[in-house]
């Protein structure tokens, strides 16, 4: 790790202020930003602290049902405090790698890296949810642009995310063995207005959602549908943990599990 | 009744309260006044011509004390290897040098090209990005059938190829040997791969090197299995120091599976710039750098034929294999492949003719050596899989085939070059057959697939050579170190004990089975005696642990020289119970005289050693004794295994969901441990069979160079074991008739896992017959819908 400034502010506006400065950059819980340094791959001149601004933190339903979640609040406390409100979201949070990685890891860090095989885009992208930044609001489908690629400009930082609750939801995540984030993660969400399906782990593209077995699930809702429907492998990501087929074939079998647990 | 202690009690392990409350002390706990610390500049290259390597910004750098690159060791010996193995034409094996930093070429990511001694290690790693290298960058040679042919570029430029050896054992003559396959009534061929690994013991290598001016003494402190044959290389070999002025410790070892048995480069880097510094100099592997600097394991690619005939007796088996050495030779890594590899071909089985050929080869790949069960499992492997591959194209049941084909008579000779003492494989196997519940699988396979999923049973037999090694044998074998073991039996005035012994205990429980030994001998409380190790200024030369043998031969040496220590304090109880020494008998730490009631306690003789007031004067005084132990054979646990896994059709997701183990350790001292030595064993075979597998892409990049891609074992991928090991046939040529149980489930564990996974999927119709190792997801998906 090189050497660097670090910076604690308590608001929004103080932090976007010493982001302003030369080579600064956000810290969330540091899971995945400290390693990096560490291995020396990055080096900010100044890090910015996300974790003591109180308007960050923490989870609070809005007037018309939604979730708004502040971008510093970690894995683990929305795992606890969604269970009851969005019960396929706090299950998503609560399997994201460990209990030292949910007790650090916030949201918004895992939203700003937009790791190509992160579990937090499947739930933004299939919940149709907002990621609201100290500018602007973006809605999910602006957001994601690609693996670790997003909206946001430079300086921007998320302050909350605001989720949709639908009336059933499922994310069904197939473990890449080494990491166990999701080799194929499918985030499914059932709202009166239609199905949403985001996939995560898969695509080159990073998260992406599947149409195609929207449209089919919003004729028939039932896994059966899906059954003629196929993911191009093409675009697919191709490793040493699967192939670009396999990973297709997966997206069939985690959406039609989807749509099981939603019956 | 279980005993309470003594032999065969499951005595809790005193080493853990130190471990388990943070007390250990390991080497990177040691820290010397005024210590330096070393950084590696290692190669990102897998080959390479080094043009220039350029210092001098580094030098300048803040806080650098010096920079070392191959120069600074021209004209010091190189890493050397223990063993030299005679290819099957007479010739020796070609052995290239290896130097400590690299020498005009780079041949592998990892290999270390310079060194940087600072005063902090940010410091150092400061200066190391500042140092140019200029590299030409050459093809890499990494398929290991493709570097065997002409015309391959070569890893090492001063050998005619890149073949180490061409190997054989066994049954030389071909013609024989075709002779058997073509009038074989069946003949079942297998081609598969033993997949790369990487140990990953829980600690990462490190050193710590002092040297004093004043005594012209060093220190190396090293994560180590074996701090005297570090010395012994290093000095003789390396360096070229007097031994009595160098120390080796190696404390607590936070695992070592193989991997820290080696004399590792950066151990003589550490105590050589310690003297050129006049500072202490310490390394710490970071994991990446583990992951590319400690030896690696298995990684072979054979072809196995078995024959049998027309009643299914097994009357042939020929096997041609491709061992990876890496780049360079390290330690152990050319009998591994050989002498710890083909002469288990034969298994629990009495097949009349083997062939066994194997041609080990350099690639610019991370050195290959010994991972525990080293060359054991790779053959157990093979020929597990072979068979039952035999017994489905046959139709008949896999344990009858291999129950039909057992050795039965003992002692058995092998037709590769060994004998086995003891043993009852079906005795064994009929223990398996209740552990697992063999009878109930049926209904369970019923109950999966009403849940949609695919239930195997795989089973599979192991042998396994252990006690490593008589020493004229090895010897004869190539090996240019003996392979007996010592122990000293310090008896304090007061009657405690402590016992100095050669083997290293670094996660097996030394300290808690030894005692129990030494106790039920004299018949004292275990707690009464302590077990010394890892330090050469402590312990007698011994050769340290791996091999599982630590209790077959040092735990001998240990015998042996309590029984000295015995014989002396009878002498000595004789005389103060002025009687004959013929007549002396020692029981529950008491000494009597037969026929009579007069006694004296061991206290008091241990006192009278050392206040020898009264005592018989032809007798020294002190009451201190050593014994070396060289086996006289190795020694040959077995065993028994049975896995069954679930598969995920759809997914191709394996779960395994029992898992049996019946072995056969000959006697036991502690059950306990031997269990835990089991399930560690049985967890890392777990490993290699569904999740680890070390990765080169095309150009020598490790692709699974961290945790993110190389997928170890965690407690969810195992399940509850069931490990049996009641059938006991003691070892008979070692006093406590001990196998050794160290190597056993790494050994035993991949084949009945894979053939698990095959027995499944032919459940459900699939004609799949074989999957290569790691059984992944993916490709048991593939090969479902191939
Ligand atoms: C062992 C391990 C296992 C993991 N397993 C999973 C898994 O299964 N699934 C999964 O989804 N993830 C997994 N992760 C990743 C984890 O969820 C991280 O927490 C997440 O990727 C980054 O979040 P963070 O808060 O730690 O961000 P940091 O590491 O602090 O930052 C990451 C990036 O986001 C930026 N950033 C942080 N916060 C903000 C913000 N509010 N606005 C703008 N930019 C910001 C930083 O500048 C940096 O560029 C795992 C990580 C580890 C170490």
């Amino acid at each position: 790790m090189y050497n660097f400034e670090f910076k604690n502010p308590s608001t929004i506006a103080d932090a976007v202020a010493a982001l302003a400065g030369e080579d600064a950059q956000a810290l969330g819980g540091g899971q995945t930003l400290i390693p990096t340094m560490k291995q020396r791959l990055a080096s900010p001149a100044t890090l910015v602290s996300l974790g003591g601004i109180p308007e960050l933190k923490g989870v609070c339903v809005e007037d018309d049902g939604s979730i708004a979640i502040g971008a510093a609040t970690t894995h683990a406390t929305v795992a606890r405090e969604v269970a009851d409100k969005y019960p396929a979201l706090a299950d998503l949070a609560g399997h994201i790698g460990d209990p030292a990685v949910r007790n650090r890891g916030t949201i918004g860090g895992s939203l700003a890296n937009n790791d190509p095989a992160a579990c937090y885009p499947a739930a933004v992208l299939g919940s149709g949810a907002a990621v609201v930044t100290n500018a602007r609001q973006i809605p999910a489908d602006d957001y994601f642009q690609g693996m670790f690629t997003t909206a946001l400009e430079e300086g921007e930082i998320i302050t909350s995310v605001r989720f949709p609750v639908p009336q059933a939801a499922s994310y069904q995540k197939f473990l890449q063995p080494a990491s166990r984030f999701a080799l194929v993660g499918v985030f499914l969400a059932r709202f009166a207005d239609g199905v949403r399906v985001a996939v995560t782990g898969a695509s080159e593209d990073g998260v992406f959602r599947w149409t195609e077995a929207e449209q089919a699930l919003n004729k028939e809702f039932r896994p059966d549908a899906l059954m003629d429907l196929r993911v191009n492998p093409m675009n697919m990501i191709g490793d040493l943990h699967g192939s670009k087929e396999y990973r297709a074939h997966l997206v069939g079998v985690m959406t039609r599990r989807a749509v099981q647990a939603c019956i | 009744m279980p005993k309470d202690s003594g032999i065969g009690a499951s005595s809790k392990r005193r080493e853990d309260v130190r471990f388990l409350t943070g007390a250990g002390n390991y080497t990177d706990d040691i820290n010397i006044r005024g210590q330096a610390y070393v950084y590696f500049l290692r190669s990102d290259i897998a080959h390479g011509r080094i043009k220039s390597i350029d210092t001098s910004a580094a030098e300048s750098m803040p806080g650098v004390v010096r920079v070392f690159t191959g120069k600074d060791f021209e004209g010091v010996g190189g890493m050397p290897c223990g063993w030299e193995v005679t290819d099957k034409h007479g010739a020796p094996m070609q052995e290239p040098p290896h130097p400590i930093l690299a020498q005009g070429k780079v041949r592998h990511v990892g290999d270390p090209i310079a060194a940087v001694v600072a005063d902090s290690l940010e410091q150092a790693r400061d200066a190391a990005e500042a140092i140019d290298v200029d590299i030409e960058e050459l093809p890499a040679v990494l398929d290991m059938k493709a570097a065997a042919e002409e015309g391959a570029p070569l890893v090492h430029d001063d050998l005619k190829n890149n073949i180490c050896y061409d190997w054989q054992l066994g049954e030389a003559d071909d013609d024989k040997v075709n002779e058997v396959f073509s009038n074989a009534a069946h003949v079942t061929t297998l081609e598969l791969v033993n997949n790369r690994l990487v140990a990953n013991p829980m600690e990462p290598r490190v050193a710590v090197a002092e040297y004093s001016r004043g005594t012209d003494e060093y220190t190396l402190y090293t994560t180590s299995q074996n701090p005297h044959v570090i010395r012994l290389l290093m000095c003789a070999f390396v360096l070229g120091l007097p031994e009595h002025k160098v120390r080796v410790v190696a404390p607590d070892v936070g695992g070592g599976f193989g991997t820290k048995i080696f004399h590792y480069a950066e151990e003589a880097f550490c105590t050589f710039a310690a003297k050129a510094c006049n500072r202490p100099v310490k390394w710490t592997a970071s994991r990446s750098e583990a992951f590319m600097s400690d030896a690696q394991g298995r990684d072979h690619v054979s072809k196995i034929e078995l024959a049998l005939d027309a009643d299914n007796n097994f009357v042939g088996l020929r096997t041609h294999t491709y061992a990876n050495l890496g780049a360079y030779l390290s330690t152990f890594s050319s009998s591994v492949p050989t002498w710890l590899h083909g002469t288990l071909m034969a298994g629990n089985y009495k097949t009349p003719v083997i062939q066994v050929n194997v041609r080990a080869m350099f690639t610019n790949t991370v050195p290959v050596d010994a991972y525990r069960g080293a060359g054991r499992p790779e053959a157990t492997y093979q020929l597990e899989r072979v068979i039952d591959k035999a017994a489905r194209e046959l139709g008949v049941d896999p344990v009858a085939l291999r129950r039909q084909n057992f050795i039965t008579q003992f002692p058995y000779d092998t037709p590769v070059a060994l004998t086995y003492d003891t043993g009852d494989y079906n005795g064994t196997m009929d223990k398996l057959e209740q552990a697992a519940d063999f009878a109930g699988f049926p209904a369970r396979r019923a109950e999966s697939e009403a849940r949609g999923k695919l239930r195997g049973l795989g089973v599979n037999c192991y042998i396994e050579a252990c006690g490593i090694a008589p020493s004229n044998i090895v010897g004869m074998l190539g090996a240019r170190a003996g392979l007996y073991d010592a122990a000293t039996v310090r008896v304090n005035a007061t009657g405690s004990i402590s016992v100095m012994v050669g083997a290293h205990s670094h996660g097996q429980g030394h300290e808690t089975a030894f005692p129990q030994v030494v106790a039920d001998m004299i018949g004292i409380d275990e707690s009464m005696i302590e077990i010394v190790h890892g330090d050469t200024s402590k312990i007698p030369f011994g050769m340290g642990t791996y091999g599982s043998r630590s209790l077959a031969v040092c735990g001998s040496a240990m015998v042996k020289a309590t029984e000295k220590v015995i014989a002396k304090a009878k002498k000595i109880a004789a005389h103060l119970l002025e009687a004959s020494e013929a007549d002396i008998e020692l029981k529950d730490g008491q000494f009597t005289v037969a026929g009579t009631d007069k006694s004296v306690a061991w206290g008091d003789v241990t006192l009278t050693a050392y206040v020898p007031h009264n005592f018989p004067l032809e007798v020294e005084p002190g009451l201190e004794e050593t014994a070396f132990y060289d086996p006289a054979n190795f020694t040959f646990p077995a065993g028994a295994y049975a896995c069954e896994v679930e598969v995920d059709p759809e997914t191709g997701q394996v779960t395994i969901e029992r898992f049996t183990a019946a072995d056969d350790f000959g006697n036991i001292i502690n059950p306990m441990i031997v269990d835990g030595q089991v399930h560690g064993g049985i967890g890392q075979g777990i490993g290699q069979a569904l999740l680890e597998n070390c990765v080169y892409d095309e150009n020598g990049q490790l692709l699974s160079a961290s945790f993110m891609d190389y997928a170890m074992p965690r407690a969810d991928d195992v399940p509850f074991y069931t490990v049996d090991h009641s059938s006991q046939t003691p070892c008979t040529h070692n006093p406590l008739g001990v196998k050794g149980c160290g190597e056993a489930g790494a050994i035993g564990s991949p084949p009945a896992v894979v053939n698990a996974v095959i027995d499944a999927l032919q459940s459900g119709g699939k004609a799949v017959d074989h999957i290569d190792m790691p059984v992944s997801p993916s490709r048991v998906w593939a090969a479902m819908n191939s």
